[in-house]
């Protein structure tokens, strides 16, 4: 999908108002407070125009603001903007092929740990950083750890927003077996899910290789028994008497999936709860949406509740959001260009309304933006505005470097959980066998 | 009769120029025919599979250039239960499945070879496993496995009523390997069913007719001409399936993407997935270059085991 925006476009789009306003984002009373904060001083390029890459939406309204918001800054700045949405699956390769040919795009935004990975060919963004920090109540946490270089103050990404993936439940199925929401204890969870396999809607959660679900379910296990892929130095210590109890625990909890978890995909848990096979997952609000806008499926979307993930032994929730992170590379003839845009976009007239458009799909970095009215508009959506207040992160809780992305990549933590899971090997076999493969992708990490 | 005699300058005139002359030089004309054709195989063949080789050599990482580490990346693997199990699969699929589709592919030929109504149509109707991308059917098989969709499943349990739950195609690592395998041979057979036709036609009917007037039963016609006559193209046939088999990717990695539990991972899809996805570059193509030694094997296995011409013309005529 390609889309180049010039300056005729932009003066034929006209204010996003237009766009917005098709999208059913009405314009709505802003809450958002901005501090009265003096924007960074930069002088944009003669002649500058810039390339972007960034994953496809899954909200078309997303798109549509998206891409509003840049013909705006055309219009104002005269500076072209081409943005190229691609495949969530690709963005990866894309980043490394520009990284390592040194060419291509000027912007990409990719996810959660990507500039960490590409930490090198980038530019600083931490003057644009603080000024949105300072001007929008603060960066959230989640967004911090994911835009500033490791042990330091320095940006290298520059959050846009981060989807998570709670709980999702059948209000009634749970009432019906005597539960009126999902526990917070891992024994709870264990009976609770017994008793959903016995009325014959159980639950189900993702142990294939799926990116976002299956690590989510592998690593609230862990990080819900106190388990960690790392220590705060960064040495490798999930073979740990913390992750053989997470992986007894997945060994109780499996027999009361729906059959079939080993082999599902992002899309799997969708379609079983869609069709009501399953009454218990975790997924982005996405689900809820589908179920929603479908007349066929409005009766379980409004049967359907939402929870963060159970704390376990773990403080709070331990959910990591899947970041949205810009990064500006050092091959760009024009980085005061592209960080001009990226601040734009991420100034409240553009932000907010691409953040209402949404619906809840991806939430805010910045605290001001918690006051956003998608917040507001749908109770079963409001669980999702604190995502990036998580501590938990890909790699917790030691530094985010290349191999914490290769292990979620590789899918490590979540066959480890599968292996024991369907007992083709013992807890204390496959976290070896885990510890070994992550070994090999940190040892050159430190 | 006259003579008339060309002035020098004229001669000179009429000489033929360096470049004529150049191209008039044999050596010097074999080397400009074979340069385009040796230019194409430099880039497109022995660059990628030189870099290839030299990145298995490398720690290189997507992000950071790697330096030479040796048989490091090797040694690792040899330690890597996961590899192992790769090369395992990969040996177990591109057996099963190069069985299944010779087998399957030429009882097909057998019965194509026949004259029967609409040959033509039946003909192009077998090939289109073949024609369609495998993307596709893979995508397709992926839905016919599903566990919660499956029209298998959808038949034996709602329609028929022979299970009392849906089958687990994909969910645990025996079932979802015979079910590539499947996937595989379904996608495969049109290709040596073709193939193989063609071989079959090639066989003069006056052998069959010979053979009839000697009283040859079917099987004998088909044990001492029809074999032997088709063992070369069978030998070029399974090479190249086996080939294609061992290397294949798409179908795995659309239908499980290595899983359950990395169970159905070949050597293509296992290097694929560290490589690129894990982004250890050099370690993703040591696991590409060890496949080399089994398809040297499986190609030296076919054409010095199967493409002899004793098994054609008798024993003692090797």
């Amino acid at each position: 999908m390609r889309n180049d925006i010039t300056r005729r476009d932009a003066l034929a789009l006209g204010l996003s108002a237009a766009t917005i306003a098709a999208t059913g984002a009405a314009a709505q009373t802003s809450n958002i407070k901005a501090a009265d904060v003096a924007a960074p001083k930069r002088e944009i390029e003669k002649g500058a125009s810039l390339r972007m890459l960034r994953p496809v939406r899954f909200v078309q309204a997303d798109e549509d603001v998206f891409r509003a918001n840049a013909a705006k800054f055309s219009k104002e700045t005269g500076v072209e903007v081409k943005v190229d949405f691609v495949g969530w699956e690709d963005i990866n390769q894309q980043t490394a092929v520009t990284s390592n040919s040194g060419a291509g795009p000027d912007i990409i935004i990719g996810f959660s740990d990507a500039p960490h990975i590409y930490v090198d060919k980038l530019i600083e963004l931490t003057d644009v950083a603080d000024y949105l920090g300072k001007r929008y109540g603060g960066w959230l946490p989640l967004a911090q750890r994911y835009g500033k270089k490791n042990k330091s103050d320095a940006w290298i990404g520059l959050p846009f927003g981060a989807t998570a993936g709670p709980l999702i439940y059948r209000k009634s199925v749970l009432q019906s077996v005597g539960f009126d929401k999902v526990p917070e204890d891992h024994a709870g969870v264990v009976d609770l899910c017994r008793k959903l396999h016995k009325a014959g809607k159980p639950a189900g959660f993702a142990l294939g290789n799926a990116k976002g679900d299956g690590n989510g379910f592998a690593n609230w296990a862990l990080w819900s028994h106190n388990a960690s892929l790392l220590d705060e130095e960064g040495n490798v210590t999930i073979n740990s008497k913390e992750t053989i109890a997470a992986l007894n625990w997945v060994k109780e909890l499996y027999p009361t999936f729906i059959a079939g978890t080993p082999s599902w995909n992002d899309v799997s848990n969708n379609r079983a709860y869609s069709s009501q096979e399953i009454s218990l997952t975790a997924n982005g609000v996405s689900l809820y949406f589908s179920l929603k806008n479908d007349p066929a499926t409005k009766a379980i979307a409004e049967d359907s509740e939402h929870q963060l993930l159970p704390k376990g032994l773990a403080k709070v929730s331990p959910m990591a959001g899947l970041t949205l992170n810009a990064m500006v590379f050092k091959h760009s003839p024009y980085p005061n260009a592209a960080k001009a845009f990226l601040q734009y976009m991420m100034e409240k007239d553009q932000y907010e309304p691409w953040l209402n458009a949404n619906s809840g799909y991806w939430s805010q970095p910045l605290g001001a933006y918690a006051d956003a009215a998608v917040w507001s508009q749908d109770p079963k959506v409001r669980l999702f505005k604190d995502t990036m207040n998580s501590t938990y992160y890909d790699g917790y809780k030691g530094p985010i470097s290349t191999a914490t992305g290769a292990v979620s990549a590789d899918y490590v933590l979540i066959q480890m959980c599968a292996s024991v899971a369907t007992g083709a090997a013992t807890p204390e076999a496959a976290a070896a066998e885990a510890e070994q493969r992550c070994k090999r992708y940190f040892r050159r990490q430190r | 009769m006259s003579v008339t005699t060309l002035s020098s300058p004229a001669l000179a005139q009429r000489q033929p120029n360096w470049l004529v002359r150049l191209f008039d030089y044999k050596p010097f004309l074999i080397v400009m025919c074979l340069a385009p054709a040796l230019g194409l195989l430099a880039v497109f063949l022995t660059y990628p599979l030189g870099l290839g080789v030299w990145l298995a050599f490398t720690d290189t990482t997507i992000g950071r250039r790697g330096i030479f580490v040796g048989l490091e990346n090797f040694q690792y693997l040899l330690t890597d239960p996961l590899w192992w199990n790769a090369v395992f699969y990969s040996v177990f699929y591109t057996a099963v499945a190069t069985f299944g589709k010779f087998a399957l592919g030429f009882w097909l030929a057998l019965l194509l070879n026949n004259h029967f109504p609409f040959k033509s149509l039946l003909r192009a109707i077998v090939l289109l496993p073949w024609i369609v991308p495998t993307v596709l059917s893979a995508l397709a098989f992926w839905w016919i496995y599903d566990p919660q969709f499956s029209i298998i499943s959808y038949l034996m349990v709602d329609v028929l009523h022979w299970r009392s739950n849906n089958i687990d195609f994909l969910g645990s690592p025996w079932p979802a390997r015979f079910s590539l395998i499947a996937a595989n041979i379904w996608r495969g057979i049109p290709f040596v069913a073709i193939s193989l036709l063609a071989g079959l036609q090639t066989i003069s009917p006056s052998l069959y007719e010979a053979a009839m007037l000697d009283g040859a039963s079917a099987w004998q016609r088909f044990r001492y001409i029809t074999f032997p006559m088709m063992m070369p193209i069978l030998a070029i046939v399974m090479t190249f399936s086996i080939i294609f088999t061992f290397t294949d990717f798409q179908l795995v990695y659309a239908i499980t993407r290595g899983g359950p539990v990395n169970s159905t991972h070949l050597l293509a899809t296992l290097a694929f997935q560290r490589g690129i996805a894990g982004g250890e570059l050099g370690e993703g193509a040591a696991i590409a270059v060890s496949m080399i030694p089994f398809l040297v094997f499986a190609t030296l296995f076919s054409y010095f085991g199967l493409a002899r011409r004793k098994w054609q013309q008798g024993e003692a005529n090797d």
